[in-house]
């Protein structure tokens, strides 16, 4: 399994810190696909009945299968789209907002 | 050596695009450009030039080949006009966005629909926004000259923003005059090869282009991008001021003003109608009239501080406008107003519509803007040679 975390924030201090046109270093800026999301799906593992619904829908596949009951996110590619929590029928999955997460 | 020669508008566009050696050349024909590309891949078919022509199926494609030669350092150029820059106008705020210093010649059409190929600059209006470089030109000449001029502007490190020159069409793209063309060499030493900007492609530094940029970051990238484009006044006049200096020629920098300083009523003007008003403000001056013109040639951005030290001590302005924001009135009129009013301007001004789909604006035309600037009578929005009533 990976080591999720979040892409660090480059702090600019005046505009001449930011990067000419929308070129950078890569990963300069963000180091996951995923930097624009607001809300991350969230799984109560006590609620998943192994339905594989969220596995089967995620339409970025960021959703991987550890064992018939064990999903894990990949939140470097999970964009929020919400596809997940919304077909969960057993309530397992919220969708938090990214800071309170 | 420089050699006079009778050019058309397209064809002065296509020597000068031919003196800058530009690396790539992307574009589509569509009227009244086509001559200008037509003579540009002449140029390299004969060998003229040393550059790769991109005949691409689309004025979309053009954009994005521009951008994409843009982007590893190449000097690039394309041209078009009309619905041609619409389709491409997707292209325009990623090519300005992303720093890109593409020229392009835009021959100033008409937008449909009714369809109409004729000569008004509502293409030009649509992409306003498009955070290009708006450059306008009186003449044949000034085409010519200001497309070496605009790479150089653009290719500054300090501006590396794409620019926009809008040559009227038919009035200028097939009207033929005398034009000046400078030898290579005088050209080669003002322009010299393109510096490559740091944020561009390099093997050696990679680097991702055309990033994401969440709320987090998006608006900083926007607002670095504006506030450089205030940079372009200063430069532009530098580059005219030497200019001058190589080639004997000026035309000036943001707006440039004729007979104005004692001027009671200013017109103001975008391209080719200047020429015409020049001979009304003469007519007038000589009849004792107090006239004066302004002819602004940067509409992005926008030249506050100049319009005013050049109109500001008028008691009426006229802004002509060969365009229509539909429900509102002519761009040009609206920043102008805008602008004036923003100084502390405090006489009228009227907007003149005119010269819509390539009808004529004739010397009488601009008389009877000059006898309602001089009245201040009528609506603020007035039409001018209309074939009925309203």
């Amino acid at each position: 399994m990976r080591d999720f975390k979040m892409s660090p924030r480059p702090q600019w201090n005046s505009l001449s810190d930011v990067p000419m046109g929308s070129s950078c270093s890569s990963f300069h800026i963000c180091d996951a696909n995923a930097a624009w999301r607001v809300f991350r799906p969230v799984m109560d593992y006590s609620l998943c009945i192994g339905c594989h619904q969220c596995y089967l829908l995620c339409p970025d596949g960021a959703i991987h299968k550890e064992d018939a009951k064990v999903f894990h996110i990949d939140y470097d590619f999970c964009k929020g789209c919400g596809i997940c929590a919304h077909q969960c029928k057993p309530g397992a999955i919220s969708m938090v907002k990214e800071d309170q997460a | 050596m420089s050699e006079f020669a009778f050019l058309n508008g397209n064809e002065a566009v296509a020597w000068g695009v031919r003196l800058s050696r530009p690396h790539v050349i992307a574009a589509y024909p569509i009227t009244p450009q086509t001559k200008a590309v037509e003579k540009l891949s002449s140029f390299v078919q004969n060998g003229e030039m040393d550059c790769k022509y991109l005949h691409v199926e689309s004025e979309h494609s053009a954009m994005a080949c521009s951008i994409g030669s843009s982007s590893v350092g190449a000097r690039t150029f394309t041209a078009t006009s009309s619905q041609g820059l619409l389709y491409m106008s997707e292209g325009l705020p990623y090519a300005s966005g992303a720093r890109l210093p593409i020229v392009m010649m835009n021959a100033n059409r008409s937008i449909a629909t009714p369809w109409n190929i004729y000569g008004d600059q509502m293409d030009a209006m649509h992409v306003i926004n498009s955070g290009w470089v708006q450059l306008f030109v009186e003449d044949a000449q000034e085409a010519l000259d200001m497309v070496i001029q605009s790479f150089k502007l653009a290719e500054n490190h300090d501006i590396l923003t794409p620019v926009m020159i809008n040559v009227d069409g038919f009035v200028l793209t097939h009207t033929y005059e005398k034009v000046d063309i400078p030898g290579q060499e005088l050209v080669d030493s003002f322009l010299p090869a393109i510096e490559k900007a740091p944020h561009l492609m390099n093997d050696q530094d990679p680097m991702s282009l055309c990033i994401s940029a969440g709320n987090q970051h998006y608006m900083e990238f926007k607002i670095k991008q504006h506030r450089d484009m205030f940079k372009v006044f200063e430069q532009l006049e530098r580059i005219d001021r030497d200019f001058e200096k190589s080639f004997g020629r000026s035309h000036g920098g943001a707006a440039d003003g004729y007979r104005n300083e004692d001027a009671d009523v200013i017109l103001v003007t975008t391209g080719s109608v200047t020429g015409t008003a020049r001979v009304v403000v003469d007519s007038l001056r000589e009849k004792g009239i107090k006239a004066g013109l302004v002819k602004l040639r940067l509409l992005r951005p926008f030249p506050s501080d100049d319009l005013y030290e050049l109109i500001g001590k008028a008691s009426a302005v006229g802004i002509l406008d060969k365009n229509i924001s539909f429900g509102f009135e002519g761009t040009v009129y609206t920043n102008v107003n805008s602008s004036l009013l923003q100084k502390g301007y405090r006489g009228r001004t009227f907007n003149f519509i005119a010269g819509l789909g390539g009808r004529d604006i004739t010397k009488e035309n601009i008389e009877e803007m000059f006898s309602a600037l001089l009245e201040q009578k009528g609506e603020t929005v007035q039409y001018f040679n209309m074939g009925c009533a309203l």
